[in-house]
């Protein structure tokens, strides 16, 4: 929302300057985005007279000029226009002036004669033809010949010569103040703002128009709910032109085109009273009736932008005895828009249902300043001394002849809403300690009726219904910062941290000790995503959370796996040459099947690698790593060839206490491929539910051991087929309770070995708690051990 | 006799201090006061002595004796001394070669700024709560009293997944004060950070998804002035000691009195720059007063209890925080990025 600052002066005088006038308004609610001078691309061009013009003599168009600005010597200016007289005042930028878009003049010699400055057209001012629709278009800009432009001045600055010295603040006004989109709301908000009176006009009519209104036009509302008033005036003899200076520098100020008087009109009342306006041309009005009703399904309707609507019996139009000649609230129909040679004009000044309004300018895709007021909710009270306003401007324009009389459809009649003024309670909301007479005050500043220990709330504040909502006025105008600050007492609660959030911290230290960056992306992506990974046509886990309204294709489902987002992330790193890439990232899934019709989101760690001489092995000690750290029990690596997304002899699911907790491996080269890449890529996914209900109990102190352990290493010979995991299996089962660590030290194949056989050497640990061990106790553990081997593995000692 | 003590000392204190080594040194040692030593020597001479010559003969030889030992002693603590510098030496290395590098994970930026914000809310007494992003529209919208025709739940600017515009991707972290009021026992204090949702296209500050975190507190006697405390003690938490906020009027469904904070940009203390776009503030958050309308559907009596809550954008603020000038960094990964945290 755009003001005027010469316009909100009519109503409440306010001298400030931008700057304190944008700060004040902020903090008292309405917030002023930013403020500009309209004049502000002007500097030092002034109203000069042209005293006398001579050919150039090296020119065949030129002409020399001496012109009078106001200073002791007139001033020789060069100018290549035609249209200049002897006596014409004209605008002049003198030597080291500025023009809009930077243009700088300065005094200089064209063809060998001094000019110091330019003569200007109205264009090089910023200007265009609606802004003085009577300037001649291709020459200098002959003020003199404007009779609108009155009292100019030799010297005069140009700005304000011609109108170009408003100043304009822009507003950000939030949707529960619609009666802030215009300049009598605002103008409130100033006055209470700045503590100054406001004067408000009440339009007077004169009338006297040819004809009776109710015999001319009938009005009908046969959806009362969708149109709660209905309110127009006539006027005739309507003569169309251009609206007067000082109307179209507003509408300009504000943001508005001029186009002719009586479509002027109806903008100038709607950025005055915040009540859109419409006009029709009364010929096109057939049978002299104007009825409110619903569309009929498939009904087309050509609007004022020239467009072709297909309606539906969801929306609301304006209709003659046989068609619709508008858009309720949004924009008038073409076959009946004021034009040159109307002659009878009919204004309406209606209030219509603001989320019908809404659900059609969206259905259409047509939001208009009109509906944007609309669907805000409107003050029904407003519509009579809009429509008023209007007929006034005829008259004072002298635009046409009104009707006398007002046909006025009220179809609801609004309660004032009352509200008891509870100091008290008001005060222990904000923390303050207001006077309850100046609460008062703030709000009959803002048009609240107080009487007794009650006010009355303004047809324009649908807003405020309660207690809370007089609060904030108070608030506002006692000044939010002039509100204490103070530090919460009360019951003292126990804040802190969930065991899953503190798991999830431990998780992301962990992971970041091991080298690795986190990450974070989207949760949704694109279904083709669970292709590239390798996902079967119909994996059930492709049953996603899809949006119906997505920004793309890219972002449209809810994912169920986050593996394809980690490897865009990798793929992305690779592309950029990043080298030896470590990521992990805490995410969600989304699965369907939640409480409620919502998602089950489940947690997900996700670990991503890529690297020189990375492998299996290294992301293999990360997870261990994980698993130490968060002390999970029983912990085994299981191999699996099934995974479509991973490589199928490097991919190992993980297990504790028989709970598959996830799985991990080199990526499947086709979906690394998939992805753009062509080396090998790690990853890892650990189901955050499984962690959390397989981790270990806390840390508790064991003894340090008192008796010297005894170390044997022992190399076996076994077939390839037999894992190493199955090897520490059966040495842990043939131990007779003194073996204390098995670590692998060695894997050998070979000269020596037997083609399809492996040799694979272990460091033994053994230890008793309670004596040191001799050499033959630890003798008969090894061997007892090289039997299990033996038996369950088929491993011979080498 | 004493003449050949006296030579015997000359000779052997002159060999002793000028020794090279320890080796030498061992055998001038043995040389001189060994079994067969020259000192030795002498003294099995004493039988040839006079009874009355012996005992200050005998003091005189054990003088030398200790004298020739001392000297020994503390000349090879000198030589000791002067291989080791010479070892250490020896060994010196080059210390402006590079470590053996180890990496160091790092936490992604939006998180340290998140954290950070965890922690002061914790440290007040407030829970932390996750919850649900696939949300309903009635905890996202109705029950934070966001009426039918709010714009926020038309489908352009907000995600939903049927027809009838029941279930949505949450477009605040809010719905999860509702959550707290329904499930928590009186009084709250909770912060809930998280993602959410909304239909923007990407661009330098702007996110189809982004995180939000939420506070709320409930209980009696809450007052505006408490709100305002409570983020005044947060900003300075986020941006130093005696960073200067200010509170505008906004409006926000379920709050009221509504407001928005803002904190006077720290590169021109309020006079206005480019970072401010010539405000000289820069608004951190959006707060308020529980709307009554808000307690009232939880089943919370106004009339009883009160309480605020607010909401703040965190990229944003990890942004101001770390200097981070586009937004599409945040969801890229570069590796270049997050390394630099």
């Amino acid at each position: 929302m755009n003001l005027s600052r010469k316009w909100l002066n009519e109503f409440v005088e306010i001298d400030a300057t931008d700057k304190d006038f944008a700060e004040a308004m902020t903090l008292s609610g309405s917030k002023v985005e930013l403020t500009h001078d309209i004049g502000r691309e002007i500097e030092n061009v002034v109203v000069g007279k042209v005293l006398s013009l001579i050919r150039h003599t090296n020119s065949d168009h030129m002409w020399i000029c001496q012109v009078d600005v106001g200073q002791p010597m007139p001033l020789q200016i060069v100018t290549g226009a035609q249209n200049v007289k002897q006596g014409d005042l004209v605008p002049v930028a003198l030597d080291g002036s500025l023009l809009p878009g930077g243009k700088e003049i300065r005094a200089g010699k064209l063809r060998g004669e001094l000019s110091n400055g330019m003569l200007c057209s109205f264009q090089e001012l910023g200007l265009d033809q609606r802004d003085f629709p009577s300037a001649y278009p291709d020459g200098i800009w002959i003020l003199s010949d404007d009779p609108e432009l009155t009292g100019l001045t030799l010297g005069q600055d140009i700005r304000t010569a011609v109108g170009l010295d408003d100043h304009v603040a822009e507003f950000e006004i939030t949707p529960n103040r619609p009666d802030c989109l215009s300049v009598i709301g605002l103008a409130r908000e100033a006055a209470a703002t700045f503590g100054k009176p406001c004067r408000f006009h009440q339009p007077v009519v004169k009338g006297g128009g040819e004809g009776v209104l109710p015999e001319l036009l009938d009005v009908e509302t046969p959806d009362p709910e969708l149109c709660p008033r209905y309110t127009a005036r006539m006027a005739r003899n309507v003569k169309i032109g251009p609206s007067p200076k000082w109307m179209r520098e507003r509408l300009r100020a504000m943001g508005v085109r001029p186009i002719n008087n009586i479509v002027d009109i109806t903008n100038y009342v709607m950025l005055e009273y915040g009540q859109p306006m419409h006009a029709f041309d009364y010929r096109y009005v057939k049978g002299g009736k104007i009825v409110v009703r619903r569309a009929q399904d498939g009904e087309e309707l050509t609007t004022l932008d020239g467009n072709v609507r297909r309606l539906t019996s969801n929306m609301l139009v304006i209709a003659d005895d046989t068609r619709a000649v508008g858009l309720a609230g949004i924009m008038g129909g073409e076959n009946s828009e004021i034009v040159d040679d109307t002659v009878d004009v009919v204004f309406e000044s209606a209030n219509f249902d603001g989320t019908t309004i809404r659900k059609t300018a969206l259905a259409l895709g047509m939001r208009t300043e009109a509906s944007a007021k609309f669907e805000k909710g409107l003050d029904i009270l407003n519509t009579l001394p809009a429509v008023n306003r209007a007929c006034e401007l005829v008259e004072l324009l002298g635009a046409g002849e009104v009707l006398d009389g007002v046909i006025d459809i009220l179809n609801y009649v609004p309660q004032p809403t009352v509200l008891k003024v509870e100091p008290e309670k008001i005060n222990a909301l904000l923390g303050t300690d207001v006077p309850a007479a100046e609460m008062v005050s703030i709000l009959k500043k803002l048009g609240f009726q107080a009487e007794d220990g009650q006010v009355s709330v303004p047809s324009w504040r649908g807003d405020v219904k309660e207690m809370a909502d007089l609060a904030e006025e108070v608030a506002r105008f006692y000044g939010y910062n002039n509100i204490p600050t103070t530090l919460m007492r009360g019951q003292t609660t126990l804040g802190g941290y969930s065991p899953e959030q503190k798991l999830e911290q431990r998780l992301g230290t962990t992971c970041r000790s091991c080298g690795y960056d986190e990450i974070i992306t989207y949760s949704f992506i694109s279904p083709t995503w669970y292709d590239k990974i390798g996902w079967p046509a119909n994996d059930p886990r492709r049953k996603s959370f899809k949006i119906l309204n997505p920004l793309g294709e890219d972002t449209s489902i809810m994912r169920t796996t986050t593996l394809p987002s980690m490897l865009d992330i990798l793929a992305r790193n690779y592309n950029y040459r990043n080298k030896d890439v470590r990521l992990y990232e805490l995410g969600r899934i989304y699965l369907p099947g939640g409480e409620n019709g919502l998602a089950k989101e489940n947690k997900a760690l996700t670990l991503g690698a890529y690297g020189e001489s990375f492998g299996f092995y290294n992301l293999k000690g990360v997870v261990e790593a994980i698993v130490k750290e968060i002390r999970m029990e029983d912990v085994e690596f299981v191999p699996c060839s099934d995974n479509p997304s991973y490589h199928p002899g490097r991919c190992a699911h993980i297990y504790a206490c028989d709970h598959c907790v996830g799985v991990m491996g080199q990526i499947h080269p086709n979906v690394s491929k998939a992805f753009g890449v062509d080396g090998e890529l790690y990853c890892a996914e650990l189901s955050f539910n499984e962690l959390m209900s397989t981790r270990g109990a806390d840390a508790e102190y064991v003894p340090l051991p008192k008796f010297p352990s005894v170390t044997r290493d022992i190399a076996v010979v076994c077939d390839e087929a037999v894992t190493v995991g199955a090897l520490e299996k059966a040495i842990r089962r043939g131990a007779k309770g003194l073996l204390k660590e098995v670590s692998l030290f060695d894997i050998y194949r070979g000269k020596g070995i037997d083609e399809g056989k492996k040799s694979v050497a272990f460091n033994l640990v053994l230890r008793a708690d309670d004596r040191s061990l001799t050499s033959e106790e630890a003798d008969e553990d090894v061997k007892s051990i090289l039997e299990a081997l033996e038996q369950e593995c088929g491993a011979k000692l080498r | 006799m004493k003449e050949q003590l006296a030579k015997i000392e000359r000779e052997a204190l002159e060999a002793i201090t000028g020794a090279g080594d320890s080796a030498t040194l061992d055998e001038l040692r043995v040389k001189y006061l060994g079994k067969k030593g020259e000192l030795t020597a002498v003294l099995k001479q004493m039988g040839k002595l006079s009874p009355e010559e012996r005992p200050a003969m005998g003091a005189l030889a054990n003088e030398v004796r200790s004298v020739l030992e001392e000297t020994i002693e503390l000349t090879a603590q000198k030589l000791a001394a002067a291989a080791l510098e010479a070892r250490l030496k020896a060994e010196a290395i080059d210390v402006t070669v590079p470590g053996a590098p180890v990496k160091q994970g790092h936490k992604h930026p939006m998180y340290i700024a998140l954290d950070e914000i965890k922690d002061i809310f914790v440290g007040m007494g407030f829970t932390v709560l996750d919850g649900p992003e696939v949300e309903l529209a009635e905890l996202n919208f109705d029950r934070l009293n966001a009426e039918e025709g709010h714009p926020s739940r038309d489908w352009s600017d907000t995600f939903y997944f049927d027809e009838d515009s029941r279930v949505m991707l949450r477009s605040q972290t809010s719905p999860m004060q509702v959550r707290a009021m329904d499930t928590m026992s009186l009084p709250i204090r909770i912060i809930a950070p998280g993602r959410v949702y909304r239909k923007d296209e990407v661009d330098a500050t702007h996110s189809p998804m982004f995180h939000q975190v939420e506070g709320m507190v409930i209980d009696k006697h809450i007052t505006m002035a408490d709100l305002k405390g409570t983020l005044n003690l947060l900003a300075e938490e986020l941006f130093g000691k005696g960073t200067i906020t200010r509170f505008r009027p906004h409006h926000f469904p379920f709050t009221e009195p509504s407001c928005e904070m803002d904190v006077q940009c720290h590169k021109c203390g309020g006079a206005g720059c480019p970072t401010c776009k010539g405000e000289g503030w820069i608004e951190l958050l959006g707060a308020g007063m529980i709307h009554p309308n808000v307690l009232r559907m939880a089943g919370i009596d106004p009339e009883e209890w009160s309480g605020w809550a607010f909401g703040m954008g965190l990229e944003r603020t990890a942004m101001r925080r770390f200097k981070i000038a586009d937004l599409r960094l945040i969801f890229e990964n570069d590796v270049r990025f997050l390394e630099q945290f």
